[in-house]
């Protein structure tokens, strides 16, 4: 069976497909979400060092993975939107945005909470850390920008630009970040510098990163339907699906 | 006898604001010696359809040609020979009348004498305010100003955005004339006005945009 | 047609050199006329870096280590605050729009106005630092340091604040806005321009934080003004 792909890049294709898939990922999600965290609270042994409390690596470390996977993401639709011009790639961009945002959050959360019963401190600047802070920071700028415009088009454009920009300059700020961290060690805080790894926490790890994909799958098909919905709105084959003008 | 290539082919264009769709199909052969007057109420999309064909901004669909053809070919090349005075005069308030000219002039590459300038601007009856920084002076007199760019220029493309707002009885008189002998001597202008003002020209085509028509009166 | 008609013979363009430079002239007459507006920069420099001793304490010995860093941040700061001069009047008055329809490409005007902009701040900033850092009690090696570090990195600070100010042009709550998006884009500059500072005066050398300074700013004058051209033409569409 052929199957014609680009007919998916029109928003009138895509979004009956986006209904019928994402709740199979929210499945998946909380399947995997299962698995990961039986084996990271029950499964791994206590750490030598640690205790229980570095438990929390097993959110904190993939909830960072996919901020930044979702960042380049985001990016890479962004661009292509403003490239060929093509308005579901747009979509797809601002639909990612919040998603990506949220786990920034959730690590610098997970990662103020792991500085606690280690340090003493609900905070420590260190290389990952503070990364993630200017991440969330880039995240909140392309979302502020979007939200500021009011014709889509120009929000479209003006956010690849931005994202593009952004995407760029992200390395950068990494290695310059991580930089400054090593220059400026004057305790051995590392916060992400985990314990040494015993293969099943790595494997924890994977699996609730992998979790945390297929979540993020599911939220953004789901709200892309919601943004192609606002968007064509008055577009003709919408209302022939009978979707409530809301 | 094949037919020779009108200089300026708007194709299909259409525009959208937002939500809106301003004009959609909207087709139209200009040739050299046509004074197009773009009509419509206020909101129809008059200055978006300018804009567009000044190239400031991309039509949602349809393709403009020019000298046979698309546009985006050689950009700089149709830039060279546009005109664009658009709502806003493009007056800086701290330079003079003079340096303002001479600055908007280089900027678009186009090469004038102060001394022309000079005569142009006393023509139009800035003569006493020269040396004054035109943030002191009345709307009406900016609006002269960015329009004398239209006595100094070598370019055949003039794209008016209403042109003769704010300009005294004299003035619009001054004005039409120099329109009419730019569009008499081969060159075309597109412009919008609310008022209705003669000019002469050799061939004058109406755009109206709300619906979009077209009539063609010779 | 008639191939004649003087009207549609290609017009003898200048080269882009005159044009750019036509460009850079009239924006610096702009900013001579108005040469008060160049000092509020510096004064708000110097604001900015006082607020620090007042905030944290005068320990000399403390005001040392942060000196560089403190006026890194302020010149930061100060040249965010000049950056809705470099675009947004000329968006107003509509000159922005015949910038745009010159023929000269998009990206080398930017680059002249971007240039007039550095001259009006930048330089300023960077013979005002060194005055700044001397209340700190920086070190001859950490004032050379910071000196260079920043004559490097305003243009940056100008280019990349560019990105932010094109893409906001007539935004509600565009200055605000603008910041958010350009402080954080900012930071690589920050960290090499106080690190400088640092590894001057700790006897390591800031040859290293200078020249990575140095290959960002040819970078950022390679890369940018493209993306300032497009982000211009989208907010003007």
């Amino acid at each position: 069976m052929q199957v014609n792909w680009f007919k998916y890049a029109a928003p009138a294709s895509f979004f009956p497909l986006a209904g019928k898939l994402y709740p199979w990922f929210y499945a998946l999600a909380a399947l995997l979400a299962l698995v990961g965290m039986y084996i990271g609270f029950f499964v791994a042994p206590t750490d030598f060092q640690q205790g229980e409390a570095y438990r929390i690596i097993f959110i904190h470390v993939p909830a960072a993975w996919m901020s930044m996977f979702l960042y380049l993401l985001m990016a890479l639709y962004a661009s292509l939107g403003l490239i060929f011009n093509t308005r579901l790639s747009s979509m797809m961009a601002r639909a990612i945005a919040p998603t990506g945002a949220l786990f920034t959050f959730l690590a610098l959360w997970t990662g103020s909470l792991w500085g606690r019963p280690m340090w003493g401190t609900y905070w420590v600047w260190d290389a990952r850390l503070t990364s993630e802070l200017i991440l969330l920071f880039l995240y909140i700028g392309f979302m502020a920008l979007q939200a500021a415009i009011e014709d889509p088009r120009r929000g479209d454009k003006a956010g690849g630009v931005l994202a593009l920009v952004g995407a760029v300059n992200v390395p950068i700020i990494y290695f310059s970040v991580k930089w400054w961290n090593t220059l400026h060690q004057g305790s051995s805080i590392n916060l992400t510098r985990a314990p040494s790894m015993a293969s099943i926490m790595l494997w924890g790890m994977l699996i609730m990163a992998l979790s945390f994909w297929m979540y993020s799958i599911a939220v953004i098909l789901s709200r892309v339907q919601c943004i192609i919905a606002e968007r064509e709105r008055r577009a003709a084959w919408l209302q022939e699906l009978g979707t409530p003008d809301q | 006898m094949p037919k020779a290539i009108s200089p300026l082919s708007l194709k299909a264009l259409a525009c959208v604001k937002g939500e809106r769709a301003l004009f959609k199909s909207l087709s139209c052969e200009i040739e050299p010696g046509t004074l197009v007057r773009i009509a419509g109420a206020n909101g129809t999309g008059k200055t978006s359809l300018l804009r567009l064909v000044a190239g400031l901004s991309q039509p949602a669909a349809g393709n403009i040609f020019w000298m046979g053809q698309e546009r985006s070919a050689d950009l700089s090349a149709y830039l060279a020979q546009v005109l664009f005075v658009g709502h806003a005069s493009a007056i800086k308030d701290e330079l003079t009348p003079v340096e303002n000219i001479l600055a908007s002039c280089s900027i678009q590459g186009e090469v004038v004498t102060p001394i022309a300038v000079q005569e142009v601007l006393t023509q139009l009856g800035l003569g006493e305010r020269l040396t004054l920084e035109s943030s002191l002076l009345s709307a009406g007199q900016r609006r002269r100003i960015a329009l004398a760019r239209l006595w100094l220029t070598q370019r055949g493309l003039w794209l008016l955005d209403e042109p003769f707002n704010a300009l005294d009885t004299r003035a619009v008189q001054l004005l039409a004339n120099r329109i009419s002998s730019h569009v008499q001597e081969g060159g075309i202008c597109l412009y919008t006005t609310h008022q209705s003002i003669p000019i002469h020209a050799p061939v004058s085509i109406e755009l109206s945009l709300d619906p979009v028509q077209l009539a063609t009166e010779h | 047609m008639n191939p004649l008609n003087p009207s549609y013979q290609s017009p003898i363009t200048p080269s882009s050199l005159t044009m750019g430079w036509a460009l850079l002239r009239r924006d610096l007459l702009l900013v001579y006329r108005r040469r008060a507006d160049a000092v509020t920069v510096l004064v708000f420099f110097s604001i900015v870096v006082s607020l620090f001793p007042l905030g944290v304490g005068a320990d000399p010995v403390m005001l040392k280590i942060i000196g560089g860093g403190v006026v890194w941040v302020a010149a930061l700061l100060s040249a965010l605050l000049s950056l809705p001069r470099l675009f947004a009047t000329d968006f107003l008055d509509g000159t922005l729009e015949q910038i745009i329809l010159s023929p000269q490409p998009l990206a080398l005007s930017v680059l002249s106005k971007a240039l007039a902009h550095w001259i009006a701040t930048g330089i300023p900033l960077t013979l005002m630092a060194p005055l700044l850092g001397l209340q700190f009690g920086l070190e001859p090696q950490g004032l050379w340091a910071l000196s260079m570090g920043i004559l490097m990195g305003t243009p940056i600070l100008s280019l990349i604040g560019a990105v932010g100010s094109a893409l906001t042009l007539g935004l509600r709550g565009g200055n605000l806005l603008m910041a958010l998006l350009v402080l954080p884009l900012n930071i690589p500059v920050l960290i090499l321009g106080a690190g400088a500072v640092d590894a001057a005066q700790s006897g390591l050398g800031a040859e290293a934080h200078l020249s990575l300074l140095g290959a960002l700013l040819i970078v950022t004058l390679l890369g940018v003004p493209f993306a300032v051209a497009a982000a211009l033409r989208i907010s003007l569409d």
